[in-house]
């Protein structure tokens, strides 16, 4: 398919593929394999300069937009959707910076950021606060000219390697989630600490951690945008970055259907290529359209975001959603073409099947994200009437 | 610091061809790249810079075509290239190679580290280094695998010996070649592909750098390639066959018929 890339999106395109083949691919297994962080090549993407593709060009980066930073994840996520995840993680913690932070906010944290000098993370998530946001107990309590952070963040990307945090908190928990605000909080503040190091199915070479806030106290620069708009800040952030998990299992799913195809035209059975056969071929072309079919709607919502439109909860959802569905089934298939040797570890495409299933939970899971789009969709019937 | 490495755009890797009649390689066609050796001197020149500042200049003798491979180590983190261009400089052997980039270096005089790959991918010899050092009469180290410490005027590094490597001190300016165990060369970086678009490379010709016509190109090369084969294989193999019992006993009785 064309879909009219500009010079810059294709050289950012080439470039997030060569580091994909020639740094993920030879160690993304191992890394699997020991649950390890991957920050040889969070240092080659930030050589590459990656993490400037999302940053405007007055705070050192390249000034691109969401468009550009889905074709740099589809890419990295073609070879290892768990390192994947830590770039784009990245570009969902700087989201609330880029979107309501303060100049002097601006200038502080995105240089740094963009040159990938400091990792970043966004901690939303708590106990007993997943799909239901508005159930989060972490406080924000003003003290003179300092709030104090208490409580817990849970399921935390790039929790524990990232540098700079930001983290949504109550600070009037009276008034529920009217009540958020967002702050940001860097690692090694006094009374900010790290919990528990999740074991996990799959995404494995990316951390998942809690962050623990036992009267931390920040000063009151690092509230973003004004106390109450945390909800908002929120779910703008998701909003945008939902395309980038669309993206995630864009590339993911590109991965699995490039396997599932090279294996079955050389893994011969009744003395032809399993190709060669039509309910081979049938699962092949399926895989393909679906896919395809992904990708045109993660770009087309990324493309809508980067028009300077007003509101995409709608796009972004319906990119995420059927993307992550997409690359459940396709990576699902996969397996199944490679019969048993695909569900052993020596071959990449089970890892692939383990990494597609958080896609379809993080960022808003697909049901609660199915709910968002019938929302809009009724709202808008109920306008016209 | 001022830094300046040398380098050769070679055919892929993946295709070489060698024109039957001429014994010379078809280069027609075939995709160009930087060689694979100076990819590390460039980017230890880069990481040099890093450290203690300056300037990494890149030079290469070439046709005008080698102006891309030029423009590529810009986006790879060189700060300037200039590609000696000048068609008396056709078919220089490594003596007449050596003697165009010993006056090109001679005419951007302010250098303190040159830098090259170890040898070329299409020529193998090695010798350009060692020549440019001779001609410009500086200290020359081959098979460096690391710079363990430069200040100015003064360099120490690791040679690569066959077991094990030997520490060598030098002052500057100075010649090093690098092997591949001196570094991981970086990729390119997207500001560095914008940058690499649009910086002037110029062409210097042997009258810019005022070399001697004898010297350079063929007529200035005291070596000839007068035929280019593949050599015969002389060795024969044999798998030996049955258990490992089996195939102690065939080897033994092999080696006691040639003792």
């Amino acid at each position: 398919m064309e879909y009219f890339l500009t010079e810059q999106q294709k050289l950012i395109k080439g470039l997030a593929r060569r580091i994909a083949e020639e740094r993920i691919l030879p160690v993304r297994a191992e890394l699997d394999e020991k649950e390890e962080f991957p920050w040889a090549i969070v240092k080659d993407m930030a050589d590459a300069d990656l993490f400037r593709i999302f940053i405007p060009e007055q705070y050192e980066g390249l000034g691109e937009g969401c468009f550009a930073l889905c074709i740099a994840v589809e890419e990295l996520s073609r070879a290892c959707c768990g390192i994947a995840l830590t770039y784009a993680a990245d570009g969902l913690g700087a989201m609330p910076i880029l979107l309501y932070g303060g100049e002097e906010q601006k200038h502080k944290y995105l240089p740094d950021i963009a040159s990938g000098a400091k990792l970043t993370a966004f901690g939303l998530t708590e106990s007993a606060a997943g799909s239901d946001a508005g159930a989060i107990k972490t406080t924000a309590t003003r003290d003179g000219d300092d709030y104090i952070i208490n409580g817990t963040k849970q399921f935390i990307t790039n929790g524990g390697e990232a540098e700079i945090y930001t983290i949504i908190a109550l600070t009037d928990p009276t008034k529920g989630s009217r009540g958020a605000s967002a702050f940001i909080v860097e690692k090694g503040t006094p009374g900010f600490t790290f919990g528990k190091k999740e074991k996990k199915m799959g995404i494995r070479s990316s951390a998942t951690r809690e962050l623990v806030f036992h009267n931390c106290r920040l000063p009151k620069e690092n509230l973003v945008g004004r106390e109450g708009m945390g909800f908002i800040i929120t779910m703008k952030t998701l909003d945008s970055s939902r395309p980038g998990v669309g993206a995630l299992a864009v590339g993911l799913a590109q991965g699995a259907l490039e396997a599932a195809v090279a294996y079955a035209r050389q893994r011969e059975q009744f003395g032809h290529p399993v190709s060669a056969f039509q309910a081979v071929q049938h699962m092949l072309a399926n895989m393909a359209m679906e896919l395809e079919a992904a990708r045109a709607l993660v770009y087309a919502a990324a493309r809508t975001i980067d028009s300077g439109a007003k509101k995409f909860t709608e796009e972004g959802a319906m990119a995420k959603v059927f993307a992550t569905d997409m690359a459940m089934k396709v990576t699902t298939d996969a397996v199944q073409i490679f019969g048993g040797p695909g569900y052993m570890r020596d071959y990449p495409v089970e890892k692939m099947m383990r990494d597609a299933k958080i896609n379809q939970i993080y960022e808003g899971t697909n049901q609660v994200l199915r709910n968002v789009i019938a929302l809009e969709l009724l709202r808008r019937k109920a306008l016209r009437e | 610091m001022n830094i300046v490495v040398c380098i050769k755009q070679v055919p892929g890797t993946t295709d070489i061809k060698i024109d039957p009649e001429t014994n010379t390689l078809v280069r027609e066609g075939v995709e160009s790249i930087i060689n694979p050796f100076d990819t590390y001197a460039l980017e230890e020149g880069v990481r040099l810079k890093e450290r203690c500042g300056g300037k990494v200049t890149v030079i290469s003798m070439g046709p005008p075509q080698a102006e891309e491979a030029l423009r590529e180590t810009i986006s790879l983190g060189a700060d300037e290239a200039i590609l000696i261009s000048d068609r008396a400089f056709a078919g220089s052997d490594t003596w007449a190679t050596s003697y165009v980039l010993s006056r090109a270096l001679t005419r951007i005089a302010d250098y303190d580290v040159i830098i090259c790959g170890r040898q070329t991918l299409d020529g193998d010899t090695g010798q350009v280094g060692p020549e440019l050092s001779e001609m410009l009469g500086i200290p020359f180290v081959a098979y460096v695998s690391k710079v363990e410490e430069i200040s100015e005027g003064y360099m120490r590094v690791q040679r690569m010996v066959e077991e094990g490597y030997e520490v060598i001190e030098m002052t500057l300016p100075a010649v090093i070649t690098v092997v591949k165990e001196v570094n991981v060369p970086r990729l390119p970086s997207l500001r560095g592909m914008a940058k690499a678009k649009t910086t002037e490379i110029p062409a210097w010709t042997a009258e810019e750098i005022g070399a001697d016509g004898d010297k350079a190109g063929l007529s200035g090369s005291p070596t000839r390639v007068v035929r280019v084969f593949f050599p015969q294989r002389t060795h024969k193999s044999e798998m030996l066959q049955g258990s490992l019992e089996e195939q102690l006993d065939q080897l033994i009785e092999k080696l006691e018929e040639i003792i």
